[in-house]
């Protein structure tokens, strides 16, 4: 994949997604008395045992790996509703199943530290995988269909992950024909005196084609 | 406590942070926008302000409650919150700061993108501006035939100032829209474009920039 060869075009780092991506809500039941936390990113609590409540990823899995809970995963992170997504991703070409557009980050960081908590882990875990690699897939071959010169694209759908992947390749793709269709041909402001053959060799082509 | 820091946002007349979305939220957006803009966005001066008090009565409390025999869990979360806002207003200024020694000398010349700037802000595009120009000057310029002796200019028959790096506006980026926007015109083209709440999309920035800058449109 194209947008892999040069990661450190991507805005954003797989820490950063995943930093935005903790704070996405799930549901614990906590197994101790705690009273409530009033955090600058919001109250959370008060939390008695056995008694589910919602706070963000990031804090579950800290009283986890303490030990102080059980994280009860997503709906959508059960084997049948993955099946049916992944049944759902093989059988149509183009649109994509909707999951949470922090799906990969999220299951991922469940299935490293609350294992335990999840029926059929491996189960659960191998669909993901099975699932994001058609997703991929589609998205590769998606990108294939990216031939002319165009102000916007709409990618809904796409999850955090793979925007992030795409992003370097398709914006420089964008990017690339915006330049050689426009009509001004603007210089590239950081590299004038090199760009200057390349230009007119665009407006020739640019002619032929017309 | 923290109820009382959260008040603060209503007297501002922050409508948006009045209703439900917290600062840390906003923060995040900021510095998402931020992140993958091309050029220095207004630096959000007032949410910044809030931030730094919420962080700063965190400090006392994380302090306070160690000190005092509160179950250390807790202390040990909210520090964990704390080192997160923190983690964040660090990332939102620092992005801000490389961008400024980046296109400094655009900045120097552009008064509408100084405005953009905080007070500190400016005072450091100042001397990144004086530190970078004396040390070309000294290094090459004052080595180079008078007629190309210009910090602005490849030579002296240049008009326009062509050394100097600017943001690259055409650059296309990742954008979520907060509303429904109906159908807008592109930058550049016939073409109409219309958004649905929470559309993705990868769109020529240029063609969003306003709609960025009044928060209609989340940059991702």
């Amino acid at each position: 994949m194209a947008g892999q060869s040069d990661p450190h075009q991507s805005l954003f780092s797989a820490e950063e997604v995943e930093f935005i991506a903790e704070d996405e809500t799930v549901e614990i039941i906590p197994n101790l008395r705690m009273d409530a936390l009033n955090f600058i990113c919001g109250d959370f609590g008060p939390f008695f045992p056995q008694i589910a409540t919602q706070v963000p990823l990031w804090l579950a899995v800290a009283l986890k790996k303490r030990g102080k809970c059980t994280i009860r995963p997503p709906q959508w992170m059960s084997v049948e509703k993955l099946t049916q997504v992944l049944e759902a991703e093989r059988d149509s070409q183009r649109m994509f199943e909707q999951l949470p557009f922090h799906y990969v980050e999220i299951s991922r960081l469940l299935f490293d530290h609350a294992r335990d908590d999840i029926p059929d882990v491996y189960m659960a875990r191998s669909l993901i995988e099975d699932i994001r690699d058609v997703r991929f897939h589609k998205v590769e071959t998606n990108l294939e269909t990216l031939t002319e010169r165009a102000f916007a694209l709409k990618i809904n759908n796409l999850s955090a992950m793979e925007v992030n992947i795409v992003r370097p390749f398709v914006g420089r793709a964008l990017q690339a024909f915006y330049k050689h269709d426009s009509l001004e041909l603007i210089p590239d402001q950081e590299r004038v005196s090199d760009r200057r053959p390349q230009v007119a060799n665009n407006a020739t082509r640019r002619h032929l084609r017309r | 406590m923290t109820s009382e820091s959260a008040s603060t946002p209503g007297i501002d007349g922050d409508y948006e942070a009045l209703i439900s979305t917290t600062d840390v939220e906003l923060l995040k957006r900021a510095w998402r926008n931020e992140k993958a803009a091309p050029e220095i966005l207004h630096f959000e001066s007032a949410l910044i302000q809030r931030i730094r008090g919420q962080i700063q009565l965190m400090e006392e409390t994380v302090e306070e409650f160690s000190g005092s025999g509160i179950d250390p869990l807790s202390v040990s979360l909210y520090q964990m919150d704390l080192d997160r806002t923190q983690y964040l207003l660090r990332s939102y200024l620092r992005i801000r700061l490389q961008k400024i020694e980046k296109y400094t000398f655009h900045i120097s010349n552009n008064s509408e993108v100084q405005s953009r700037l905080s007070g500190q802000e400016k005072g450091f595009a100042r001397r990144c501006n004086e530190d970078l120009e004396r040390h070309l000057e000294e290094s090459v310029l004052s080595k180079l035939p008078d007629n190309y002796r210009d910090i602005l200019k490849q030579s002296l028959i240049s008009e326009e100032n062509d050394m100097v790096p600017e943001p690259h506006l055409d650059t296309f980026v990742v954008c979520k829209s907060r509303r429904f926007l109906g159908p807008f015109q592109l930058d550049g083209s016939d073409e109409l474009l219309e958004m649905k709440p929470d559309d993705l999309c990868i769109i020529h920035y240029k063609s969003i920039r306003e709609r960025v800058q009044e928060g209609e449109i989340d940059l991702v």
